[in-house]
């Protein structure tokens, strides 16, 4: 039996067109792309899939924790869906505009109060502003040991065997429990939500707390508790200029591809 | 209170050499310190590494915190922790660069959160601001759909570089410079991780990051027989494979073969995009090549915004009249 805590969040569609993405210069704010619904975080996705592979051979219990606000209940739902059992939402303005130290933070401290637990699973960077940073702060601020980028992970002995994605291969590394593990995609393809999962999860009730509830000082979170500034947020230019290349057939074109980079001296 | 004062860079060590990335760094991290008229320290850790000390004064650096115990010869984040705080005690610095490699991207936002301060991952630029004279730190966000400046209020300010964002100076041999032991003075009791095993992925033939062209192809290639094409063309052009995510979370190709974001950079003069669609992840890893080169079926694919040349229709169709155009081009 395994008690497990996985950390979400909502995010904008990361896989929307990128014509669609905009943003707002002057508040150094990216704009919600109209029509297209935010979504889970992919790579929470992948902490709630870890999380049930740990389930399915050991048993036990999964919590999502999601920070944010103004999530849709249809979208942070989304690991009841999946086959978790409990969620928590910090959805409180006061927690919101944060930066890495002050979600970490205000994480950390929900965690706290939920006591027990053998896994803290986070997605290795959210898809929004790709810090990479929330899990090792929640367990550096709880003292855990940590292990990120995890593709792969065994319960044995009461403790976590873990392989760890690395630039050139992988390492196989264990983990005393309690720790906190940050996972990456090669995990495995998050699994779709059940007809059953999205029943259960309709009449599941989050639980949500304030900051009053799980004793954060107001000035560490949100806004309040950022320790970097954004001083600018900008599109990179794109030149954009593509010369399409044609032919009388798909073969023709192919072969002209090649005389036009040859005559530009691309090859 | 001690002043926070200088850069330190964190050099990473594999076969016994110091890696691109370390000699990127220092080349950045030299030209950060001119700027502010502060020296530029580096730090080595492992066991056997205290040779490279020379070398690394050899492309840029003032002065060199070499550590060495048996206990950290492969990298794990613990004493690696414990280390990195002691050094940064000894030495004060008001920026401390890692490499956003596997090692950076798990060192740095531990350490900045065990140090009381903060960390930007992957970031493409470093420059001082002339009036604050603090770190602006620019790294994309948003998959790469944006770019973002961050200004860290807490010293020192920690930041992971990415691969290929800076370059190395030309070594200078009789360059000089202070070399400073450490003791590492661990506790294993302290160590809550044991690696029981690395296994490295074997790649046949030229690393996809040295690589000047790259041929790579998206989910539409549909499979590894598909690839087998790709690898031909690569062949030919002396040259190596990559991949958007899909074919890798597919087994198609190794997943070190991912060009991306949470996979490979690489910067080579040409990059021949096959079936990609041009996601914003994906380009954020390719998109300071030389020339991109896109064949896609769907002509509104957002890779032809950032192709040079392209060519619309099916790639089974236009990819074995391409090579083979090429190969009589080549020979002639
Ligand atoms: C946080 C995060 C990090 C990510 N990191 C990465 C990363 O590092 N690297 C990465 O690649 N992705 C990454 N992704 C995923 C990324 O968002 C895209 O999903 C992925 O790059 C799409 O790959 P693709 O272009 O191969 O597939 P698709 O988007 O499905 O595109 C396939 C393309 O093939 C074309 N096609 C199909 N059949 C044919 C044919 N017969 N002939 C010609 N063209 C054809 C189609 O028109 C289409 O354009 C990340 C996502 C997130 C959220």
């Amino acid at each position: 039996m395994a008690n497990v805590i996985v950390c979400v969040k909502q995010v904008i569609d990361p896989e929307a067109p990128p014509a669609s993405f905009k943003i707002d210069a002057a508040a150094n704010k990216v704009v919600p792309p109209t029509g297209i619904s935010p979504v889970l975080d992919p790579y929470a996705e992948y902490a709630v899939e870890a999380a049930l592979k740990i389930k399915d051979t050991v048993g036990g219990k999964i919590t999502a924790v999601s920070l944010g606000t103004g999530q849709l209940r249809d979208v942070v739902k989304k690991p009841l869906s999946m086959g978790a059992d409990e969620l928590v939402l910090l959805e409180d303005e006061a927690f919101a505009g944060g930066d890495s130290w002050s979600t970490a933070y205000a994480l950390a401290m929900a965690i706290k109060k939920l006591g027990e637990y053998d896994l803290i699973l986070c997605g290795r960077e959210a898809s929004d502003w790709n810090a990479g940073q929330v899990g090792s702060g929640i367990a550096e601020i709880l003292e855990l040991p940590s292990v990120t980028l995890v593709k792969k992970i065994e319960i044995i002995d009461g403790k976590a065997r873990v392989e760890r994605a690395t630039d050139n291969g992988y390492e196989v590394i264990e983990v005393s429990l309690p720790a906190l593990l940050s996972i990456s995609h090669e995990i495995g393809e998050p699994r779709y939500p059940t007809i059953k999962g999205i029943m259960a999860a309709k009449k599941k009730e989050p639980i949500s707390w304030a900051p009053g509830d799980i004793g954060v000082e107001p000035s560490q979170i949100g806004v309040a508790g950022r320790r970097t500034k954004l001083t600018k947020l900008f599109q990179p230019v794109r030149e954009g200029k593509c010369e399409i290349i044609e032919g009388e057939s798909p073969e023709d074109a192919g072969a002209n591809l090649a005389k036009r980079l040859r005559e530009a001296k691309i090859l | 209170m001690a002043e926070y004062k200088g850069i330190l860079v964190h050099c990473e060590v594999a076969e016994g050499k110091l890696t691109s990335m370390a000699t990127e760094l220092l080349g950045g991290g030299r030209k950060l310190a001119d700027d502010l008229g502060e020296p530029l320290s580096a730090v080595l850790i492992g066991s056997g590494v205290a040779g490279l000390a020379q070398e690394v004064i050899a492309f840029g650096a003032d002065k060199v915190y070499v550590v060495e115990d048996a206990l950290i010869k492969d990298y794990q984040t613990d004493p690696y922790i414990m280390v990195m705080e002691k050094i940064t005690k000894e030495a004060m610095p008001q920026v401390i660069m890692l490499g956003q490699t596997s090692i950076g991207r798990d060192l740095a936002p531990r350490l900045a959160f065990h140090l009381s301060t903060t960390a930007n991952l992957g970031c493409l630029e470093l420059a001082v601001d002339t009036e604050t004279k603090r770190l602006l730190q620019t790294k994309p966000v948003y998959g790469g759909n944006a770019l973002a400046i961050f200004i860290s209020e807490t010293d020192p300010q920690i930041a992971t570089v990415r691969a290929k964002a800076m370059s190395p100076l030309e070594p200078d041999p009789a360059r000089k410079g202070e070399v400073i032991t450490v003791d590492a003075g661990l506790a294993p009791s302290l160590i809550r991780t044991t690696v029981l095993e690395k296994v490295p992925e074997e790649v046949a033939g030229i690393k996809l990051e040295d690589a000047e062209v790259v041929v790579a192809g998206g989910r539409g290639i549909g499979g590894p027989e598909g690839f087998q094409q790709l690898e031909d063309l690569a062949k030919l052009l002396k040259g190596a494979v990559g991949a958007t995510r899909p074919p890798c979370d597919n087994g198609w190709v190794p997943t070190g073969q991912q060009v991306g974001l949470t996979g490979k950079i690489v910067t080579p003069d040409l990059y021949i995009a096959v079936a990609v669609s041009g996601a914003s992840q994906h380009m954020s890893g390719c998109s300071g090549s030389k020339n991109i080169i896109a064949i896609n079926k769907d002509e509104e694919a957002n890779i032809f915004r950032e192709a040079r040349y392209g060519v619309v229709g099916d790639w089974k169709k236009i990819l074995p009249a391409f090579t083979e155009k090429l190969k009589e081009l080549l020979a002639g």
